[in-house]
């Protein structure tokens, strides 16, 4: 039993406050839910966007990475001398390289004729550029001339390519006005810079873009030898190769990539001002309401005082009724934020999920929103004046 | 000392230290020029068991009176003496302390509204020390009994009458085993025959646990419930006549 397990247990005052008024209770329940839905959706946005930037990054085969240094991201990478890959392997550490093209191209949507910018990635078919196996024996088919390989979980705006192909249908299109044909799929995944990607090779990749300067490319995959130690490879050529290159490690490299969207965009600190805004907002509701609350009992509080209720105690019930509402407001926000990123999911294809810390992140947020809150209601408790009741 | 100017009840005996002790008492409000008195020397005793009634024209003090003898207002001068412990210069601590030995019944009834009748009077019952929920609850379910109101348990404020109401706030205040029941206007806000029937009631109940009662009335027909009647007038109490034999004669 209840009373036998807790016999100091006193009228749960906190609880009967909030639930003999359902129509309030309601109201700040969706507020608080609201401002818990925001935050859910702003901070997914942001992490999913900094996670999605980075998809292709994280596929490539390399230890070490060369980019030009006038690079700032992977929607505007600049060209660097190709031969600096070749003076890489002078050192013994490094087993492999592998030059890749990079640019953003114009994909023409076989079945509206619409145009639309894909990530095209040029390189060697017989090079190793992912970490997946599944690539290489695809990749054979490439050496042919106007054949590319199509990312079939890029947007649905380019065309039903993957749909097609596995119909057998022969599917010619245009890339930057010229024809191509898609000789196989892969699976890479869209990013906040690129809603598409596609790999072609080396030779059609000029091809497509002919004014691209002569031995020019845009990133440089370094492998190394089992054991090898990355830092200290990673300094050694930093300083035997001249300023027109940078070095980085592959977690430098996504790194790198993050901290473009993070820093040098507005994006980050928009959705970060989101989720304060939606913090904002929820404080405000629930200190309209607690400081309602307290307001329209305050005869009631007096009264208790008046009995002899020493005053922590009834803090406590403002304290409780904050901390109940947090609870109960925090439910559906969670489940309302579940079903959001499964939209955001499907609709944009971005990596957006409800991990743990986020989860306790806005939970967190949610229970400072309420206890601040109710702290601040509090104040008005002290005006209750016991002496003024008679 | 105190017990000098307390008058020797008929009937009472030599009992044990007064409930209530006020010598001298002064009290103003505002400052400076504005400053006003309220209350201007009054002395009064109370002993256990008795049913002191306090009358008086409006704005003379009664209320006042009640505020500071109910540990609610701090005291400005003079001395005020409560189950044997001084009032003034009392910290809050102590006077929060001392409240929970003193019942209180308002104009109003000032029940919280989101609780039932039950829950109502628990509020009061929570302030006993070293008891269990159930033992509490039960407590309060009694009390409840024996304001008459046994089959109304989970009514809310809401859906009692006015008299209920006083009924519920009358099991409140005692079911925290006040040792002094402060009660202001209790009837105001009933009309005559249910007003009796509460003082009535209240006198009894307050009797049966050896509780002192101050009350504030303006009610004419009900100063015979009396032990003692007080008039205040202008800040200064007298001492008014006996309304009846003695406390054996006003019982039943």
């Amino acid at each position: 039993m209840l009373e036998r397990l807790w016999p100091s247990r006193r009228i749960p005052l906190a609880w009967l406050l909030l639930s003999r008024q359902p129509g309030r209770l309601a109201v700040a329940l969706a507020g608080i839910a609201f401002a818990g839905i925001l935050m859910f959706l702003q901070l997914g946005f942001r992490d999913g966007l900094f996670d999605a930037s980075v998809t292709i990054h994280k596929l490539f085969d390399a230890d070490l990475v060369l980019l030009s240094p006038r690079t700032m991201s992977s929607i505007a990478m600049a060209g660097f001398p190709r031969r600096r890959l070749v003076q890489v392997m002078g050192d013994p550490d490094v087993v492999g390289t592998t030059p890749v093209h990079w640019n953003f191209l114009l994909w023409r949507n076989p079945q509206t004729r619409t145009t639309r910018s894909i990530l095209a990635l040029g390189f060697e078919p017989s090079d190793p550029l992912f970490t997946d196996p599944a690539l290489a024996p695809k990749a054979q088919v490439l050496s042919q001339q106007g054949r590319v390989l199509f990312d079939e979980l890029s947007r649905p705006e380019f065309g039903p390519i993957a749909q097609w192909y596995r119909q057998g249908r022969t599917i010619d299109t245009e890339v930057a006005g010229k024809r191509v044909r898609v000789a196989g799929l892969v699976s890479l995944g869209p990013s906040f810079g690129a809603d598409g990607n596609l790999l072609t090779s080396r030779e059609t990749y000029l091809s497509l873009l002919p004014n691209t300067p002569p031995g020019s490319i845009e990133l440089g995959l370094i492998r190394l030898r089992p054991g090898a130690d990355s830092a200290a490879v990673a300094k050694r050529l930093k300083q035997k190769l001249p300023g027109d290159v940078a070095i980085f490690s592959k977690q430098g490299f996504v790194e790198f990539e993050k901290n473009y969207w993070r820093s040098s965009t507005a994006i980050g600190f928009i959705f970060s001002l989101g989720a304060a805004m939606g913090f904002v907002v929820g404080c405000v509701i629930v200190y309209q309401i607690l400081h309602s609350d307290v307001s329209d009992h305050l005869p009631e509080y007096a009264t208790l005082m008046a009995m002899g209720h020493p005053l922590p105690r009834l803090l406590g019930v403002v304290a409780r009724e904050g901390l109940l509402l947090a609870l109960f407001g925090y439910v559906p926000a969670w489940l309302a934020g579940q079903a959001l990123y499964y939209l955001v999911r499907t609709g944009t294809k971005l990596p957006v999920v409800m991990d743990g810390p986020r989860a306790l992140l806005v939970f967190a947020m949610v229970l400072i929103m309420c206890l601040g809150s109710a702290l601040m209601a509090m104040r008005k408790l002290g005006d209750a004046d016991p002496a003024e009741i008679f | 000392m105190t017990a000098a100017v307390a008058p020797i009840l008929p009937g009472s005996g030599i009992a044990a230290a007064p409930t209530l002790a006020v010598q001298d008492l002064c009290h103003w409000y505002g400052s400076g020029a504005n400053r006003r008195q309220v209350l201007d020397r009054v002395s009064l005793t109370i002993r256990p068991g008795e049913v002191v009634l306090l009358t008086g024209p409006s704005g003379c003090g009664k209320t006042t009176l009640l505020t500071l003898v109910g540990a609610l207002r701090q005291v400005m001068e003079g001395s005020v003496r409560l189950f044997d412990e001084e009032l003034n210069g009392a910290s809050r601590a102590t006077r929060q302390r001392l409240r929970c030995s003193i019942g209180m019944i308002f104009q109003g009834h000032n029940l919280l509204r989101c609780l039932t009748a039950e829950q109502n009077v628990q509020m009061g019952a929570d302030l006993l020390p070293g008891l269990g929920y159930r033992a509490r609850r039960d407590c309060s379910r009694e009390w409840l009994r024996k304001v008459g109101l046994g089959d109304q348990l989970d009514k809310l404020p809401h859906d009692l009458s006015g008299g209920q109401k006083q009924r519920v706030a009358i099991a409140r205040a005692l079911a925290a085993e006040p040792r002094l029941l402060l009660a202001d206007e209790p009837t105001a806000a009933l009309d005559s025959r249910t007003g009796r029937e509460v003082v009535e009631l209240l006198r009894g109940l307050a009797r049966g646990q050896g509780c002192s009662v101050l009350m504030v009335t303006h009610d004419p027909r009900i100063l015979d419930v009396a032990d003692r009647l007080v008039r205040m007038e202008d800040g200064r109490l007298s001492e008014g006549l006996f309304q009846d034999p003695g406390p054996t004669g006003s019982v039943g």
